[in-house]
């Protein structure tokens, strides 16, 4: 089933909400709406048709402050289906929050600490929202497109 | 093994300075801590293999800081990780070394300027008695820079130990 028929089904489902159709990627995506994130990926979850049951990837990117956007992408797998989608959801640069996949997918928790560790982003109801690679006390966040690092971490110099 | 088993077990008697024989005995069983922070500590580990062989130098990795006497800093130091290199260090009983193994440790290696989570040189943290360079060093290398610490043990002076002599200079200074 192609990313195309994927958006109609999406559709029929979820009327009056804007998903959006991106081409230009491999595997082929879907802008889905933030705020209904979790019963588009829920549906995406449960369909019979669809069966995402792994969630592959999650991704966080920074668009920068000239955009004022962030995104977060997820690549989900179906292993019975042999299907392959890409869910995208922009969100606001200042406030970067989105809701967390943590009740569909275990797998979720520790990728979405991973965005938050290098993006900032907020995952709502996620059951344990620390820092996963950085130490606990690192100042900002590394992967956001005006990061400074720290002149000193603990006493140690940071730039060579 | 002519000095041990053919001229000592036949009675036979050797003068030495007490001084070459406590750093003969120190060069000849330097127990590295048996810990690697990246990449390079797989070169390490080859070292310890049989082609190899460090067990020919007396180097045998140890499970503690306590028991070893050079701390092989083998990879990239982050600085999660310095925290832990420093205490292990602080473990350490004296006569203690420290080889810097990698460009990373040495400096920093590919991580110098854009890798902001990379301590650049562990240098910074602990004092480093041998840099072995390489990205990573093949296990000759790593074998050189313990025979250059053998070369530095060797003329090591049991009258001015280094560890009071730094701990003059710390208060003095």
């Amino acid at each position: 089933m192609k990313a195309e028929e994927i958006k109609i089904l999406l559709e029929e489902s979820f009327p009056n909400k804007p998903f959006e159709l991106v081409e230009n990627a491999t595997p082929q995506g879907i802008v889905a709406p933030t705020e209904s994130l979790v019963e588009v990926m829920t549906f995406l979850h449960a369909n019979e048709q669809l069966y995402f049951d792994m969630l592959s990837c999650i991704t966080g990117l920074d668009n920068g402050v000239e955009a004022g956007t962030m995104e977060v992408i997820y690549n989900l797998y179906s292993i019975p289906n042999d299907l392959h989608l890409m869910i995208k959801v922009l969100l606001d640069r200042e406030k970067p929050e989105v809701d967390s996949l943590v009740e569909l997918w275990k797998t979720a928790d520790w990728q979405e600490r991973e965005v938050y560790d290098m993006y900032g982003i907020h995952f709502n109801n996620h059951p344990d929202l620390r820092r996963i690679l950085m130490p606990a006390d690192w100042e900002g966040f590394p992967l956001r497109k005006d990061y400074e690092e720290q002149t000193y971490y603990r006493g140690m110099k940071v730039k060579y | 093994m002519g000095l041990l088993d053919q001229q000592l077990g036949q009675g036979g008697i050797i003068i030495s300075k007490l001084e070459d024989l406590i750093n003969w005995a120190r060069l000849s069983s330097m127990w590295p801590m048996g810990f690697g922070t990246a990449c390079c500590a797989i070169e390490f580990m080859s070292a310890q293999s049989t082609p190899y062989d460090l067990d020919r130098f007396g180097v045998i990795p140890r499970a503690s800081p306590r028991q070893s006497d050079v701390m092989i800093v083998a990879g990239t130091v982050t600085f999660k990780m310095a925290d832990r290199v420093r205490r292990l260090y602080e473990q350490m009983a004296e006569p203690r070394y420290v080889i810097s193994m990698g460009s990373c440790s040495n400096c920093g290696g590919p991580y110098w300027e854009h890798g902001y989570h990379v301590v650049k040189g562990v240098d910074r943290i602990i004092p480093v008695d041998v840099y072995v360079p390489g990205c990573p060093p093949r296990p000759e290398a790593l074998i050189g820079g313990l025979i250059k610490l053998q070369d530095k043990i060797r003329s090591e002076s049991i009258v001015a130990p280094k560890a009071v002599e730094k701990l003059l200079a710390e208060s003095e200074g």
